[in-house]
């Protein structure tokens, strides 16, 4: 009977076990048999490599947490290193070289079904503040709505606007106004 | 309720404050004259007693009347004499200067205490129009002073004065550290005596005076969304009013104090609510697809103004809370929001987009319907009326940075008050 038990639990646990570690399990092995001093810069860097690699290697997980989420967050080759898209002014419209962006997103938290994110829509500055905070929500909206359409769930996705409350450039120019018209997707505060 | 709040705050750093001095000193820089004022010449007070006096009472007191724009003010390097009292005045003197109305006055220490004492002089009849003497501690000075333009504000244009008030802003600064602070501050209609009653990490935004004065509503970002606090001034006590999904904001207290209007985008459509303060019951006022926020309400209570792009920009309706009718406001231009009214419910103030920007502009409400822009800024925001309606409070910016300035409906007067190394904005002034 214990046995039984036994094996009606561990059987999925190693079979995802051996789905989720399977290709890296010799390679960390390798790596713990040596010294950290002996290891060459490119071997060090190719360990990094592995470590990014391994952390977009989620595949399966309802979820990414913790060390993995920060290393995906910090990796520029993620799917989701970028995590910002901007608007033209008085415009809460996707704009074209934005969809791969949302796509790359909307396939994560497909993947990715316990996931949560917040996608906060901001405005420059011009204009009255309460106004811009209800554009601020339709960009949100926006990218929520394209994030749908591609793929994710809607419940996976919060939506919030900072108005031109919280700006990224304090500049008063056009090129500080295209940077603040922005909505960003955020993982983890 | 407040145990649950005070959580908050440490997690998000947010740190309500009795009123706390703020550090930064306001830079007050009065611009321009109007050529229709009044013109009048403030003596500097006699000073009785050692080294210097507290305050400057008679530059506070010219620098009040100068800025509503309805006066202006002699210089004092065109003086003839320096009177202090009604009887050392030379009236031909004054006559020959083209001045109107002269006031005079002294400062005596008392004690630990001033007696301040001042008349108004009216030039071309010779006469006293007004004078009284009151005895204050040091820092009261400054309020005395305005209590004194209050009085001959009143006495020479026959209503109330609007000096001895507050107002209300939001000031932003990056630290050296790369945080952010904003912080809720209160001050003297002048920008004096800065006070900051709120502290966070996360922006503040749109405070609302209460009827009272004792109060404040605000919308806070500590919780990483909108979300409406009331915080009673002098304690520092706070209690959050609205959390919805979605936007939670543009507070407006009702004319009794007992309702808020807000803003709220629960179920996706941005529309107008009402809040019964005391039983919690929330009524949705506007029904529509397109933003409606920043409601203001009617002296009567009966009714709001609002700002709305159902019309496919921005303008400003007027909304019946009880039949919930809705009728169009404002139709200059391609966009005018955040209505606020003069105290007599005659005149509204808004944001106007022109040819330069976004300036104040007024509105008066009824048959003619007279128009005209007020201020001369590109990026101005955030209008509020002074208590008397004779000057609106705006948020602006001067060589670059966000400060706050004052314009009078009467004339080109205009002030700036600034803070170093920070952003200043979303003014309110007190009732």
């Amino acid at each position: 009977m214990y046995g039984k038990h036994l094996s009606r639990w561990l059987m999925p646990a190693l079979l995802a076990l051996f789905l989720t570690g399977c290709a890296t399990v010799g390679d960390e092995e390798r790596v713990e048999d040596r010294q950290d001093g002996e290891l060459t810069e490119e071997e060090l860097a190719a360990i990094d490599r592995q470590r990014a690699a391994e952390a977009r290697g989620v595949d399966g997980r309802r979820l990414v947490e913790g060390d993995a989420l920060e290393e995906l967050l910090e990796d520029p080759d993620s799917p989701i290193a970028q995590r910002t898209v901007y608007f033209a002014f008085d415009s809460s419209e996707i704009r074209e070289r934005d969809v791969s962006i949302l796509e790359a997103h909307a396939a994560f938290l497909a993947d990715h079904p316990d996931q949560r994110i917040t996608v906060e829509g901001h405005t420059d500055e011009r204009g009255a503040p309460e106004y811009n905070l209800a554009l601020g929500e339709r960009r949100a909206e926006a990218v929520k709505r394209a994030l749908v359409l591609y793929g994710a769930s809607a419940d996976q996705i919060r939506v919030t606007s900072y108005g031109e409350e919280n700006p990224v450039d304090l500049g008063s120019n056009e090129e500080a106004w295209a940077q603040n018209r922005r909505a960003e997707l955020v993982y983890r505060y | 309720m407040l145990k649950r709040s005070l959580c908050a705050w440490i997690t998000a750093l947010v740190l309500p404050l009795a009123p706390l001095a703020a550090k930064a000193e306001l830079v007050i820089d009065i611009i321009g004259g109007a050529e229709s004022a009044i013109p009048v010449a403030v003596a500097p007070f006699k000073w009785e007693g050692d080294g210097s006096p507290p305050e400057d009472v008679a530059r506070i007191i010219s620098d009040n009347l100068v800025r509503t724009g309805q006066f202006q003010s002699l210089p004092r390097s065109e003086f003839l004499e320096t009177p202090s009292q009604q009887s050392e005045v030379r009236f031909a003197n004054w006559r020959a200067l083209g001045v109107d109305n002269l006031i005079v006055g002294e400062v005596q220490p008392d004690g630990d205490r001033f007696r301040v004492r001042y008349e108004l002089l009216d030039v071309f009849g010779g006469s006293r129009m007004e004078g009284k003497s009151f005895a204050v501690p040091r820092d009261a000075m400054r309020t005395v002073s305005h209590v004194i333009s209050d009085e001959i504000y009143e006495a020479l244009l026959g209503r109330p004065g609007a000096f001895n008030t507050r107002i209300a802003y939001v000031a932003m600064q990056d630290r050296r550290n790369g945080d952010r602070e904003w912080r809720l501050v209160i001050a003297d209609a002048d920008g004096y005596y800065p006070e900051s009653i709120l502290s966070s990490s996360q922006p503040i935004m749109s405070p609302a005076w209460s009827p009272g004065g004792d109060r404040l509503a605000y919308v806070s970002f500590e919780n990483r969304r909108s979300e409406i606090y009331i915080q009673e001034i002098g304690s520092g006590e706070r209690e959050r009013v609205a959390s919805f999904e979605g936007i939670n904001s543009a507070p407006a207290w009702s004319p009794d104090g007992r309702r808020l209007a807000l803003t709220l985008s629960r179920g996706g459509q941005t529309d107008i609510y009402v809040l019964e303060l005391d039983s919690g019951d929330l009524r949705r006022v506007t029904d529509h697809w397109a933003i409606d926020t920043e409601a203001t309400w009617m002296p009567d209570g009966r009714s709001l103004l609002f700002t709305s792009d159902r019309g496919g920009n921005p303008q400003i309706y007027r909304v019946n809370v009880d039949n919930r009718n809705v009728q169009r406001v404002t139709f200059e231009g391609n966009y005018n929001a955040s209505p606020t009214l003069s105290p007599d419910g005659r005149r509204v103030a808004m944001v106007h987009r022109t040819d330069r920007g976004y300036g104040i502009a007024v509105q008066e409400l009824g048959e003619n319907g007279r128009f005209r822009v007020l201020t001369r800024g590109s990026q101005d925001e955030s209008p509020s009326f002074a208590p008397n309606g004779a000057m609106v409070l705006y948020a602006t910016r001067a060589d670059g940075r966000a400060v706050l300035g004052t314009a009078s409906l009467y004339g080109e007067a205009r002030q700036i008050l600034s803070t170093d190394g920070e952003r200043i904005r979303e003014p309110a002034w007190s009732p």
